[in-house]
């Protein structure tokens, strides 16, 4: 599988997700810089986490209009999977690849912790791996991670079964307690209709070692390869 | 244009002030140093000149008070690739790498600007780090903040927290580590202790001395702005009242574009286009140019007009002095101008050639093609003030015996109250709005250890880091303080299994110009300097921070220790999570029950007195070393050093953190119970262990004292006959404390 890693002004995230696919697949991402809309052809292509452009504006606004999401639209509309995380979730939901937007956390704090994660359905190339149902940890490191959705949007998206992952209690309960950031309804992650497109707050890419905050987020690149190869 | 040499007097700009007395002492320049400065110049300085002097001669630049006491500090070892007087400290980690570290305060603008305050501070030292060529992979920081009753405590924590979290967390640098106290000493003056740790191949570190006649002057980064002014003389006066009206020299952070010079820098720094570079940190434009070209032994043009200005009408006063951050001054290779600019401009920041290098050993500024200054470099670093202030020593209290002190009446109460105390509760909150998970190398995160354990990326290799100071036992005892501060910096990095290899210094104290301040410092740096040498733990780097008063009332002397440490296989890495039952707790280290300065005495009986614990030092590295070889040897479990609060406190830390409880029994001794559990005596750690017979055969083979307490297992902390409290009940109040307090409206 070969992987393309955007990199934007402010990107800080892509040397960890690059890092967690090459740990997969044993091959190395190519990093795309921003400005280069016409980037080689690829099998699956990450937005990694970070602040682009210093998450002034709104966070993701700007990057959203970049040369390269012109072309990251047209590819997944070509089917193309995408895989938004963190701030690249923000800018995919900006870009209108993905439902809802991203508000400030309901405590207004940025917040750096391992949460749990429901997973909502294993019918995805991003969630082959893991049972619908499952509870994993993967840590957030976000500010603006506040999923919201008005409630016409949130019918389609559930009704759809496009939610992808809630936060959740260590034990799957989903309810306040393990919310980190007031997402309506526990949303931590969403599909596109056609599940091409994945974007999420958690951070899989840094729970891909045992000693390095656990290996519940591996599944996911796993699940990735096996479904692109 | 003219050539700008000796021979042009500056000419002097409309609007230009008379020097007047009253403002040779607006710019913090006592009479005899100003007197200084014209027997250098010959003549009167210009404003701009001036301003220059002002700059360089601050305490907070030229050390003037501390430099005599500073040169008694270990700067050597084998290891030891820079020792300080650059950027930062350099030290070999094996494999080609090097560990570049500093920390440096900021606490006058933290005071002032909170959030601003603190988040420059971060990118200051972020700056240091890769200024020379590396890589930062970790931020620590060492806090301590007034009463929590003071009515300004909440806000401050609440702003330099959000501070570091906003620069580091933008900057994609996990903040691992660090500490947090709160005392009354604070209440009008903070202290943000900030560090950097970075990674750069050995062949490939850059210095600040500059090379080559005619070499171009290059200023990156981001436009020089109005803020900032006078930030370094700021730094180097008591606070009063008014001290506020000084907000506007507090500078302005933008850590996106700080990440954006990282990453140019980086990429320039991977081509053979750099011959010197430095970052324009205190007094910005004038101390990187001066710097440069006084390391180099030569002189500098600089056209002030070139510079990127933020706004019309700027001088070149306070272009020379403003204190813009996220900017670096470059010394290139003749013909590398392009190739610069072409990166700089990639990342979108301003580039700008501003002068050249000369043979004249002459600071010449010049202002649309007129001389507005003109310096001899030599002389105002060879002739700069150096103080060698009067100081007294603080003696030594006396002794505090444990029968002087009450034992508790109702144990578990004790207990639930220290760990729910400001200095021992947890802080959760603060390093939860810190991304201490980035980069995906952190193996030992806040509260899973002694010291923040960090992966070379592409390795098997860590980097142990930490922050240590105990200010109250420096108060009480200067020396032993020192001792101890460096000690236990080197315990905590040895409880994860590394081995420590370097220092680096931030001295925060009072006014040096009061004896006894000047002699909390004297005492300190002794006590630092036997500690290091003893420790083979050398000094590489560091910065000093005095008049940290606020109307004459002096903060405790806190010289807060940084420390790095490498361990070669992070598999044999230890934390201080208790996570299985059925293991063996063994305390190793010698109980005299020291309750002198002990937080138990502070918190259950009111009480700040006594002499601080002794800090033997030949002890200190033997049951160092002896914890070492025990976690080399796979041996161990999980280990914690035993400080603050003493044994109950670690041992109740430890079941907190693997969420596992333990049963001990005091053992056979006549250190009377609340003694043993609340002491705070040095160079002991508790270790859980499955190999509990090894590990004690080991112990005596090596003389070091080791005594079984009892065993892990449940969900409860039992002291027998003593104390019995659920886990839970014990991380209730644990965890509560700060966002209650956080959250309370005042």
């Amino acid at each position: 599988m070969k992987a393309s890693v955007l990199v934007f002004p402010g990107s800080n995230r892509e040397g960890d997700v690059a890092q967690a696919i090459e740990l997969v697949t044993g091959r190395k991402s190519s990093m795309v810089w921003h400005g280069d809309g016409d980037f080689e052809k690829t099998d699956l292509i990450v937005i990694p986490g970070g602040f682009s452009y210093g998450d002034y504006l709104r966070c993701g606004a700007m990057a959203a209009q970049s040369p390269v999401m012109a072309e990251v639209k047209k590819r997944a509309a070509q089917g193309v999977p995408v895989l938004a995380i963190c701030n690249g979730f923000q800018i995919a939901a900006e870009a209108g690849l993905l439902p809802g937007v991203l508000m400030r956390n309901g405590n207004l704090k940025f917040v750096c912790a391992d949460v749990h994660l429901k997973v909502e359905t294993s019918q995805s190339l991003f969630t082959n791996r893991y049972q619908a149902g499952q509870v994993i940890k993967v840590p957030v490191a976000h500010a603006e991670g506040n999923y919201f959705a008005d409630d016409e949007t949130l019918k389609r998206v559930e009704d759809r079964g496009q939610v992808a992952f809630r936060y959740c209690a260590p034990d799957g309960t989903v309810d306040g307690t393990g919310n980190p950031n007031g997402s309506i309804r526990n949303i931590a992650g969403v599909f596109n209709e056609t599940k091409t497109v994945l974007g999420l707050m958690p951070h899989p890419e840094n729970a891909v070692e045992a000693m390095f905050g656990g290996t519940d987020g591996k599944a996911l690149f796993e699940g990735i390869v096996e479904a692109l190869s | 244009m003219t050539i700008a040499t000796e021979k042009n007097p500056p000419v002097k700009l409309p609007n230009e002030p008379a020097i007047t007395p009253q403002v040779v002492a607006e710019h913090g320049l006592a009479p005899d140093e100003y007197e200084r400065l014209l027997k250098i110049m010959g003549r009167t300085p210009t404003m701009v000149e001036l301003g220059i002097f002002s700059a360089m001669w601050s305490e907070h630049c030229s050390y003037k008070s501390s430099k005599v006491w500073l040169k008694k500090l270990p700067t050597k070892a084998p290891w030891v690739i820079q020792g300080p007087g650059e950027n930062a400290g350099v030290i070999d980690i094996g494999d080609g790498q090097a560990a570049i570290f500093k920390m440096e305060s900021h606490n006058h603008p933290s005071y002032i600007e909170p959030y601003q305050g603190a988040a420059t501070g971060v990118g200051g030292i972020l700056r240091d780090v890769f200024t020379m060529g590396a890589r930062p992979v970790a931020n620590l920081n060492a806090l301590r903040f007034g009463d929590p009753s003071h009515p300004k405590t909440r806000h401050l924590v609440s702003g330099v927290v959000a501070g570091i979290g906003g620069y580091g967390n933008c900057m994609g640098i996990p903040t691992v580590g660090g500490e947090t106290n709160f005392h009354a000493a604070y209440n009008g003056n903070i202290l943000v202790n900030a560090m950097t740790v970075g990674i750069a191949p050995t062949d490939r570190i850059f210095y600040a001395a500059a090379a080559g006649v005619g070499n171009p002057l290059v200023y990156v980064g981001s436009k020089t702005g109005r803020d900032g002014i006078h930030g370094a003389t700021m730094a180097s006066t008591e606070f009063s009242e008014d001290s506020e009206e000084k907000r506007p020299t507090v500078q302005v952070g933008d850590p996106f574009v700080e990440k954006l010079l990282l990453e140019a820098c980086l990429e320039l720094m991977s081509t053979d286009a750099i011959v010197a570079i430095q970052d324009m940190g205190a007094a910005g434009l004038t101390s990187s140019s001066f710097e440069m070209a006084a390391k180099g032994g030569l002189g500098v043009v600089v056209e002030l007009d070139k510079v990127p200005m933020r706004e019309q009408g700027m001088n070149p006063y306070e272009l020379m002095l403003s204190e813009s951050q996220e900017r670096m001054l470059i010394v290139l290779k003749p013909g590398r101008e392009d190739l610069a600019r072409k990166i700089f401009e990639k990342w979108e920041l301003d580039f700008a050639i501003i002068g050249r290098l000369t043979d004249t050993e002459r600071m010449v500024l010049t202002w649309y093609g007129d001389v507005v200054g003109n310096i001899p470099i030599p002389p105002l670093v060879t002739e700069a003030p150096v103080y060698e202030r009067p100081w007294t020593l603080t003696p030594l209290p006396a002794v505090l015996e444990a029968s002087q002190v009450p034992a508790p009446k109702d144990w578990n109460a004790s207990l639930l109250a220290l760990m729910g105390c400001p200095d021992l509760a947890s802080k959760a909150w603060i390093w939860h709005q810190y991304d201490h998970l980035i980069m995906g190398n952190t193996a030992i995160r806040p509260q899973d250890g002694d010291a923040a354990l960090v992966r070379v990326n592409g390795g098997h290799k860590g980097l142990a880091m930490t922050s240590d100071c105990t200010p109250r036992y420096v108060q009480a005892h200067p020396e032993t303080g020192g001792r101890q501060a460096v000690a236990e910096a080197w315990r905590n990095i040895t409880a994860t299994g590394a081995m420590p290899l370097a220092v680096t210094d931030n001295m925060n104290f009072g006014n040096p110009q009061k004896p006894e301040i000047m002699g909390q410092f004297a005492g300190a740096i002794m006590g630092m300097a036997e500690a290091c040498k003893v420790l083979e733990f050398p000094v590489v780097s560091g910065n000093v921070s005095l008049y940290n008063e606020t109307e004459g009332r002096p903060i405790l002397p806190t010289p807060t220790i940084g420390a790095v440490g490498v361990i070669h296989d992070i598999a044999k890495a230890m934390g201080s999570r208790l996570t299985q039952a059925g293991l063996a707790v063994i305390l190793v280290g010698e109980t005299q029950g020291w309750l002198g300065q002990s937080l138990y005495l502070r918190e259950a009986c009111g009480r700040e007195e006594g002499a601080p614990p002794p800090v033997d030092l030949a002890v200190e590295r033997r049951n160092g070393d002896f914890v070492r070889t025990q976690i080399d040897a796979s041996r161990l479990s999980a280990c914690h050093d035993l400080s603050d609060g003493g044994l109950l406190v670690a041992l109740a830390e430890m079941c907190l953190a693997g969420g596992t409880g333990a049963e001990i029994a005091l053992p056979p001794t006549d250190v009377p119970s609340h003694a043993f559990l609340y002491g705070e005596d040095q160079a002991r750690y508790l270790v859980a262990t499955g190999m509990p017979d090894d590990v004690l055969a080991a112990a005596k083979a090596a003389g070091v004292p080791a005594v079984l307490l009892g065993y892990s297992g449940g969900a409860a902390l039992v002291v027998r006959g003593l104390v019995s409290l659920d886990l839970g009940d014990i991380e209730a109040i644990h965890e509560a404390w700060l966002p209650t307090y956080m959250n309370t409206a005042e």
